[in-house]
């Protein structure tokens, strides 16, 4: 129950920007920030370090895991303006791994999947003619964004005929984001109503 | 000064991308260890984060400025959770589980239905149908919001299906081409980083 109350008081601090910046907000906003680390830094102790460094350590001998615990030890000298250049070796570690992670992984799953679905044969009747409104729409589309020519002749309405397409994209994703966050709305207005003010049937 | 570094990005990254393509468990195990280890430099990437959020609320608390009973707030919360995580565990029923679902998630979808209301009065204000592409943006973004709730087919049956529509073609051509852009561009980039090209993320000297 205490609960409850808890939540809903957050939720009316946060609904009180609505009026204009007030102690109430910035209450809940510096609770939300502090919370919200103190809790990614206890799940990373407990599903990380724990799993990752410390049972190898302790219990199997493994010393190998030294290694990364040496990088994440190097990664905090970044707190001090002199230990730049430790924390760059770990920097540098995480960068590269995760650029070699991309290079496969971005070629199979955005580039050859996308390309290899547009390049299936269109089936007959309406199918067939969305699908090759698909393949004009993503030909046109990566014309408008090739800027290593004019934007003239043949190119030039192909890109223009592009950015019609890319228009109804980012109208069909604001779309979307508008109802998402207006879900969200009503999901927070239903749970003052109907879990603590016990107006709406549950 | 930065030699030593940037080969360990060509080192570590020509491995992890060559082990990709080797199909044999033991190039997959170094490449799962490897994948391991930066889990635990991510974490330590968040204490560091974590420490320098101290810092900077410890400062504005020391020297009483401005909002300083706020940052006290945040330095209360942040220890006292992650204390009290680390003791009695994140899981569901533990305390610390509870507190994250009384005060994060409760105050995380408050803030960002708060959106609807930014969003709400930015497009109001931006949405002009100026040009043949603004008319085309918003007429999908109107079509978009009324297809998708229970007032859509009362106004037209024909609404939900002229959403999908909209949704499975023209955005999904768009999405696709965009994807194939940010792929490129991603495996450009990486390719520069690799090789040293790239040499931002190690900062100024």
């Amino acid at each position: 129950m205490i609960e409850t109350w808890i939540a809903a008081f957050l939720t009316l601090c946060v609904f009180s920007f609505l009026y204009r910046e007030n102690p109430f907000y910035r209450f809940a906003e510096h609770l939300f920030v502090g919370s919200a680390a103190g809790y990614l830094l206890a799940v990373q102790w407990h599903n990380v370090l724990i799993p990752n460094v410390w049972t190898p350590l302790t219990r199997g001998g493994d010393l190998v895991v030294l290694i990364p615990l040496a990088l994440g030890l190097m990664m905090l000298a970044r707190i001090w303006s002199k230990g730049a250049g430790i924390a760059r070796w770990s920097i540098a570690f995480y960068v590269g791994v995760y650029s070699g992670v991309a290079i496969p992984g971005y070629m199979q799953a955005q580039i050859f999947a996308q390309l290899a679905d547009a390049a299936k044969p269109w089936p007959p009747g309406a199918a067939g003619v969305n699908a090759a409104l698909v393949f004009i729409g993503l030909i046109t589309v990566l014309a408008y964004f090739f800027f290593s020519l004019p934007h003239r002749g043949i190119h030039g309405v192909g890109a223009r005929i592009g950015i019609y397409f890319l228009m109804v994209a980012f109208g069909a994703s604001f779309g979307y984001t508008v109802m998402a966050r207006v879900s969200l709305l009503i999901s927070r207005v239903q749970f003052l109503l109907r879990d603590w003010l016990h107006l709406l049937p549950s | 000064m930065r030699r030593g570094p940037l080969l360990v990005t060509f080192l570590s990254g020509a491995a992890v991308a060559a082990l990709f393509f080797i199909p044999h468990h033991q190039a997959q195990a170094v490449n799962n260890k490897l994948l391991e280890w930066t889990l635990v430099v991510y974490a330590f990437a968040l204490i560091l984060g974590s420490m320098s959020l101290w810092n900077s609320h410890a400062r504005k608390l020391n020297a009483r400025a401005e909002g300083w009973p706020f940052s006290l707030v945040t330095l209360v919360s942040l220890v006292g959770i992650t204390a009290l995580g680390i003791w009695k565990g994140v899981g569901e029923g533990s305390p610390v589980g509870r507190i994250y679902n009384t005060v994060n998630s409760p105050l995380a979808s408050t803030m960002f239905a708060l959106l609807a209301f930014v969003i709400a009065s930015a497009a109001f204000r931006a949405f002009r149908a100026r040009s043949v592409e603004a008319t085309l943006l918003l007429i999908t973004a109107i079509v978009m919001m009324i297809g998708r709730v229970s007032i859509g087919p009362l106004i037209s049956p024909h609404l939900p299906g002229v959403t999908e529509w909209l949704l499975d073609v023209p955005n999904l051509a768009a999405k696709r081409a965009i994807a194939v852009g940010v792929g490129l561009g991603a495996v450009s980039t990486a390719l520069k980083i690799i090789l040293g090209i790239e040499r931002s993320y190690l900062g100024r000297s």
